[in-house]
C-alpha cells in the first residue's frame, strides 16, 4: 500500500475558497466537514437529552413531593426519547465517523453524492428545529413517549403532529446517508480495495446503510399516517373507526428495532478498528464479522414484535419472534468473540480508546445477554413495561453505542483536529462514568425486577431506596460526561499538535496528515493486502 | 473528483454499460393492456368475496407494480446491481409481509 505523511494540500480545516469563516462551513461539501458539523451538532442535542435526564431522576428523589407536575414528567420522558434517539444515537455514529472516514477508509476523496451530504445535514437540522418547535407550540410538547403509540398519539391534545413531522423529515436524512454510503462503497473503492479488504468499519457502515435505506420509509409513511388519522380521522389505526392499533404498533416497530441495529453495528465497526491498533494484532476472524454484520442487518430486520409480547398478538407470532430474537443474538456473540480472541496474547497498549473498547464490551454484554433474556417469552410478561426495560436499553445503547461512540472519538480526535487530548483527564473522566453508569442502569433493572413500572410520575415507598441509588449514579455519571466533554474542548483548543499516526494504526487514515487535507489523498492508493498487516509494521 | 471514478472492470458491476435501444409503442401498449386486464380481474375479484379480494391484491398488484418496474421505469434494460437491488428490497417487503400475517393470520 502506498502512503503519503506529507502532502501540498492544506488542511480540511482551512478555509481555501470563495467563503470565509461560518459561512464556509454551512456550505461546505466536504465529507470531513459535514461529519463535524454533525458531531458538534449532535452532541449539543446530547446534553439537552443529558439534562432531561437528569431532571427525571431528581424527580425520582422523593416518593411524594415533586418538583414539576406530572404532565410535564410525560412530556420529559418523550422528549428525551426522541433527542436521544431520532438526534443522537441513530445518527451518530455514521452521520459522524461514517461521514467523516468512509472514504478515506477505502482510499476515496469524497462521499459519491457530496451536495446530497450536505443536504442531508440540513435535513437533519430541519428535523431537529420542527422536534424543538413541537415542545412550545400547539397543544405543548408530546406526552406519548418516544413509540407514539396509537391510539393515545391521535387523541392526545398535545403537539404529536409537529414531533411526528420532524421525525419524518429526520428520516430523509437518514436516508440519503444510507443511499450516499451504499453508492460511495460501490463506485469509490481504490484500486485493489476488494470488499473483502475493506476495514470492519466500512463492512458495519454499508450493513447500516442497507437497514437505514430499507426500514426508514416505512416508519416515515406511519408516521404520516398519524398525521393524517390525527387531521382528518382516516381510520387507519383508530379501533372506533374500524382501524387497528396494533398494525400501528408493527409498523412502528418494523423500523424502530432495525434502528436499534443502525445505532450498534457502526459502534461495533469502531470497536473493531480500536481492537486491533491496541494489540497490534490481525483482527480474529475478518471474514467472520463481515459476515455477521450483514447478518445482523438481516435477521436484525425481522425481530421487531418482541416489542409487542404483551401486545395480544396472536401466538403463532410470540412463537416466531421469540426464536427469531434468539437468533440474533449469535451474530453479535460472534463479534464479542472475535474481538476478546484478537485481544488474547496481543501487544496491549491500555490507551484511552481501548478502555472505552472494553467498558463497551463489558456493558454491551450485559446490555445484549438481558435483551436475550426478554425474549424468553415467559420473562417477558414479568418484566415488559418495567424499569428492566430501561435499564436494558440504557445498557445497550448508552454503554454500547454512547461508550463506542467515545472509544471513536478518542481513536480518531488526533486524526480529525490533529490535536492531542489530555490522557489522564480521560482516565480520570472514565471512573465516575463507569461508576456512576452502573449504579443508575443496573439499579433501574433491579427495581424493574422488583415491579416497579416504567413512566411512571411517582413510586411507592418499597422502591424508594434502589431511586436514590440510581439518582446519585446519574450525578456521578453527569459528572464523568462532564470532566471527558471538557478534556477534548480543551484538547481542540489548546491540546499538543498530535502525530499522523500516534496509535501505530495500519489503515489508511493513519496514512496522511492529521488533520487531514482537503482531498485526502495527494494519489489514490493502491490496495494490495486487507486492512490490519500488523506483521508487516513489525518486520518494518 | 474524476480520478476516484475507475475504469469500469474494477467494478463488477458497473453503471457505465452501453444504453440499450428501447422497444417500440407496440410493447409499452401491450403492457399498458396487461395492466388493465389485470385492474379488471382485481375488481372483479373484489366483488366474488373479501378473502379473493386480499389474494388478488397481494398477488396481481405486485405483478402489476412488477409489469410498470420492468418495462415503464426500464428496470429491464439495467445492470445486474440494480436488478439484484431491487430484488433485496422486494425480498425484504415481502418478508415483513410474512411476518405480519403470522400475527393477523392466527389471531
Amino acid at each position: 500500500m502506498s502512503t503519503q505523511a506529507s502532502t501540498a494540500q492544506p488542511s480540511y480545516l482551512v478555509d481555501t475558497g470563495a467563503r470565509k469563516g461560518l459561512l464556509a462551513w454551512l456550505t461546505t461539501t466536504d465529507h470531513k466537514r459535514i461529519g463535524l458539523l454533525y458531531l458538534y451538532s449532535m452532541i449539543t442535542f446530547f446534553f439537552v437529552g443529558v439534562g432531561i435526564g437528569f431532571v427525571m431522576r431528581l424527580v425520582q428523589l422523593t416518593t411524594f413531593q415533586k418538583l414539576i407536575t406530572a404532565q410535564t414528567y410525560n412530556a420529559l420522558f418523550t422528549v428525551h426519547g426522541v433527542i436521544m434517539i431520532f438526534l443522537f444515537v441513530v445518527p451518530g455514529l455514521p452521520a459522524i465517523f461514517g461521514n467523516f472516514f468512509l472514504p478515506i477508509l477505502i482510499g476515496a476523496k469524497d462521499v459519491s453524492f457530496p451536495r446530497l451530504n450536505l443536504a442531508s445535514w440540513y435535513f437533519f437540522m430541519a428535523g431537529a428545529i420542527l422536534a424543538v418547535l413541537s415542545l412550545f407550540t400547539g397543544g405543548g410538547a408530546p406526552d406519548t413517549g418516544w413509540t407514539f403509540y396509537a391510539p393515545f398519539s391521535l387523541k392526545t391534545g398535545t403537539n404529536v403532529s409537529l414531533a411526528v413531522f420532524a421525525a419524518f423529515v429526520l428520516g430523509f436524512s437518514s436516508m440519503l446517508t444510507g443511499i450516499n454510503f451504499i453508492t460511495t462503497i460501490h463506485r469509490l473503492r481504490a484500486p485493489g480495495m476488494k470488499f473483502f479488504r475493506m476495514p470492519l468499519m466500512c463492512w458495519a457502515l454499508y450493513s447500516t446503510a442497507w437497514i437505514q435505506l430499507l426500514a426508514t420509509p416505512i416508519v416515515a409513511i406511519t408516521l404520516l399516517l398519524v398525521i393524517l388519522e390525527r387531521f382528518f380521522g382516516i381510520g387507519i389505526f383508530d379501533p372506533s373507526k374500524g382501524g387497528d392499533p396494533l398494525l400501528y404498533q408493527h409498523l412502528f416497530w418494523i423500523y424502530s428495532h432495525p434502528a436499534v441495529y443502525i445505532m450498534i453495528l457502526p459502534a461495533m465497526g469502531a470497536i473493531s478498528e480500536i481492537i486491533p491498533t491496541f494489540t497490534k494484532r490481525p483482527i480474529f476472524g475478518y471474514k467472520a464479522i463481515a459476515f455477521s454484520s450483514m447478518s445482523i442487518a438481516g435477521v436484525g430486520s425481522l425481530v421487531w414484535a418482541h416489542h409487542m409480547f404483551t401486545s395480544g398478538m396472536s401466538g403463532m407470532a410470540l412463537m416466531i419472534f421469540s426464536l427469531l430474537t434468539m437468533v440474533v443474538a449469535v451474530p453479535s456473540a460472534i463479534k464479542v468473540f472475535n474481538w476478546v480472541s484478537t485481544l488474547y496474547k496481543g501487544s496491549i497498549d491500555f490507551e484511552p480508546p481501548l478502555l472505552f473498547a472494553l467498558t463497551f464490551i463489558f456493558l454491551f454484554c450485559i446490555g445484549g445477554l438481558t435483551g436475550v433474556m426478554q425474549g424468553a417469552l415467559a420473562i417477558n410478561v414479568h418484566i415488559h413495561d418495567t424499569y428492566f426495560i430501561v435499564g436494558h436499553f440504557h445498557y445497550v445503547m448508552f454503554g454500547g453505542t454512547g461508550m463506542a461512540l467515545f472509544a471513536a472519538l478518542l481513536y480518531w480526535f488526533p486524526k480529525m483536529w490533529g490535536k492531542m487530548y489530555s490522557k489522564k483527564a480521560i482516565y480520570v473522566s472514565w471512573f465516575p462514568m463507569f461508576i456512576g453508569f452502573n449504579m443508575l442502569y443496573f439499579g433501574m433493572m433491579i427495581l424493574g425486577m422488583m415491579g416497579m413500572p416504567r413512566r411512571y410520575y411517582v413510586h411507592l415507598p418499597q422502591f424508594h431506596t434502589m431511586h436514590v441509588v440510581a439518582t446519585v449514579g446519574s450525578w456521578l455519571l453527569v459528572l464523568g460526561l462532564i470532566i471527558f466533554f471538557a478534556t477534548l474542548l480543551y484538547g481542540i483548543l489548546k491540546g499538543p499538535k498530535a502525530e499522523d499516526n500516534p496509535w501505530g494504526g495500519v489503515t489508511l487514515e493513519w496514512t496522511i496528515p492529521s488533520p487531514p487535507p482537503l482531498e485526502n489523498f495527494e494519489v489514490i492508493p493502491t490496495i494490495t493486502r486487507g486492512p490490519y498487516h500488523f506483521d508487516q509494521q513489525e518486520k518494518a | 473528483m474524476n480520478e476516484t471514478l475507475h475504469s469500469p472492470d474494477h467494478h463488477p458491476y458497473s453503471l457505465d454499460e452501453p444504453h440499450v435501444e428501447h422497444p417500440g409503442y407496440g410493447t409499452f401498449i401491450k403492457v399498458w393492456a396487461a395492466l388493465v386486464v389485470l385492474t379488471f380481474c382485481l375488481v372483479g375479484l373484489s366483488h366474488v368475496s373479501q378473502s379473493y379480494a386480499v389474494w388478488g391484491l397481494l398477488t396481481l398488484t405486485p405483478l402489476k407494480a412488477g409489469l410498470v418496474f420492468y418495462y415503464f421505469m426500464h428496470l429491464k434494460y439495467e445492470g445486474s446491481l440494480f436488478k439484484i437491488v431491487i430484488l433485496v428490497t422486494l425480498g425484504t417487503l415481502l418478508i415483513f409481509f410474512a411476518l405480519l400475517f403470522s400475527d393477523v393470520a392466527f389471531h
